[in-house]
């Protein structure tokens, strides 16, 4: 389990971004964080992996007070991070990367199997390396198998997983977060904006303007996002002056 | 041999004691060992200290190990090397150099080499270079490798600077014919006060001749290196370097890429990327349970792999 309690973040030139958000991540559910652009979703996400140091505030991962740790004891601890932006390596190859992330060499064949989950061949990438030469959703969706990777991780924290993936992968990217959810007592928790991941979400928590504005089940929360989202659509087309 | 040359042609060229095949092993200036294949045939210069190796078109998909080594301070070798590849041959060649010092006088090996690479043949070259020993003296390996290739000949160059070499110049010529392609990958790295310069020209002077030449390396301490790259074409041709290079510490590189284009048809790129590591790619690594130390290390491992 996750606990954040009263986190407080503000950027090097002192703009407040979190304003003490409190938010539970219990173990074996899918919570999604959504909410506007802006609002401090990602700055969330690098504060729970230790990217971020927060000014004021706690998190506790299973019991441990994790706050001043580093971002390898964090890992170590079972905290797995998928970066909204994939990081590229010039030398290191898919094979690499994912090895590392497993903590051992991993066989072509389990390569193959993580690269399948997030919708790529394993045998055009397991060689290759993971570099500028892969277009954007490639990394991508090779940033997301590094944590697939981490069987041993048991929270899994994701930014926005669905920026750059195709309708396809996207399926079965969601296929791999419902399986995780179904078989093991880890914590997911997914930055996004997408339907179909809110769709299975357990928990949906808001965040906006550096707080947790809402927060229940998704049936608690699901509907009334929806009818935001088309109360903003036909604001929209009335201010572009379009007759409803 | 001794048990030093013994040590540095396991690290620079395959040795576990024996070697398969022709081969010739230098060790302070002389023969160690020396053999001949059926298809690749080994024999002394009379002109100037060396050998020829004369690899005949039977020779397929065989290898020769060519590897010299300097044991002690006070030795500065120089070496003529003359590689004759017969058209239509296939051949691996293992052409490692290990320099060993204990002492306060510099160690050098200057190995000249030249390849005349015949119509349609192949070869691969791969060479280690490494410096052990505790000496004050220089440890030095100069290694000077001019290249003819014929129509539609391929050569591979693959070649590694593992570490403790005090300073290295390298020189690197190539005339390609009609068709002729040739890689050259290669590895460095330098640390303390080392230098290292690479300097390769190269000249197409066949029509659908290419070059590929990338080089990666790694300035720690305060080494310093300089890369020089000319590529000259001059025919309908296609050439590409790429010099890629990460600094640590006070380390420092200078870069001189070259590109002449003589004909309206060649096509010439190069790239050039020096700086030091990526903060993000320390910390995606840590968020994956490294430590930075790690980190740098794989980062550094798998970029001079």
């Amino acid at each position: 389990m996750l606990q954040l309690k009263d986190i407080r973040w503000s950027t090097e030139t002192g703009e407040s971004i979190l304003n003490g958000v409190d938010l539970t991540v219990p173990d074996g559910k899918l919570t999604v964080i959504t909410g506007p652009n802006g609002g401090g979703k990602t700055s969330l996400a690098k504060v729970i992996a230790g990217l971020y140091k927060p000014e004021g505030g706690q998190i506790i991962a299973d019991g441990k007070d994790i706050t001043d740790w580093s971002i390898t004891e964090r890992s170590r601890h079972g905290l797995a991070y998928a970066f909204q932006q994939p990081v590229r390596f010039k030398g290191l190859t898919v094979r690499d990367l994912l090895s590392i992330s497993a903590g051992k060499e991993l066989t072509s064949a389990e390569v193959c199997h993580l690269l399948a989950t997030v919708g790529l061949c394993g045998r055009d990438y397991i060689d290759r390396e993971a570099d500028a030469s892969l277009s954007g959703g490639e990394s991508k969706r090779i940033e997301i198998a590094t944590v697939l990777a981490r069987k041993d991780a048991k929270i899994l924290v994701f930014d926005e997983p669905e920026a750059g993936i195709d309708l396809w992968s996207f399926t079965s990217l969601i296929e791999a977060f419902e399986n995780i959810k179904k078989d093991s007592d880890r914590s997911l928790l997914i930055i996004s904006h997408q339907e179909r991941i809110m769709n299975i979400a357990d928990y949906i928590a808001v965040v906006a303007e550096g707080k947790v504005s809402k927060m229940g089940t998704r049936e608690e929360i699901f509907p009334s996002l929806m009818d935001k989202t088309a109360a903003t659509r036909c604001s929209l087309r009335t201010n572009e002056g379009g007759a409803l | 041999m001794n048990s030093i040359t013994e040590q540095l042609l396991s690290v620079v060229s395959d040795w576990d004691g024996s070697y398969k095949g022709a081969y010739n092993i230098r060790e302070d200036g002389g023969c160690a060992g020396r053999q001949s294949s059926e298809n690749i045939k080994i024999e002394p210069k009379s002109d100037n200290p060396g050998i020829v190796i004369k690899i005949s078109s039977k020779a397929q998909n065989e290898t020769v190990y060519i590897p010299a080594c300097v044991t002690k301070a006070g030795v500065n070798d120089l070496v003529y090397n003359d590689f004759i590849v017969e058209d239509g041959a296939d051949v691996i060649i293992v052409a490692g150099c290990g320099v060993h010092s204990e002492g306060e006088e510099e160690a050098r090996h200057n190995g000249i080499h030249r390849f005349f690479i015949g119509k349609n043949a192949k070869v691969l070259y791969k060479e280690k270079h490494i410096g052990t020993g505790n000496g004050k003296g220089a440890k030095r390996i100069d290694p000077v490798t001019d290249v003819e290739m014929d129509e539609n000949s391929y050569m591979e160059m693959d070649t590694v600077q593992i570490g403790g070499v005090t300073s290295t110049s390298r020189l690197t010529t190539a005339k390609l014919g009609k068709d002729a392609k040739l890689v050259i990958r290669e590895r460095l790295m330098t640390e303390g006060d080392e230098k290292a310069k690479s300097d390769f020209k190269v000249d197409m002077n066949g029509d659908g001749s290419s070059v590929d030449l990338v080089s990666r390396s790694v300035a720690r301490g305060n080494s310093y290196q300089e890369f020089i790259s000319t590529i000259n074409g001059n025919c309908r041709c296609t050439g590409h370097s790429e010099c890629d290079a990460i600094l640590s510490e006070n380390g420092r590189v200078n870069a001189v890429p070259g590109l002449f284009a003589g004909n309206i048809d060649a096509s010439l790129i190069h790239e050039a990327a020096i700086g030091k590591i990526a903060g993000e790619q320390i910390t995606k690594l840590c968020t994956l349970g490294l430590t930075e130390e790690e980190a740098e290390r794989k980062i550094i491992d798998g970029f001079l792999k």
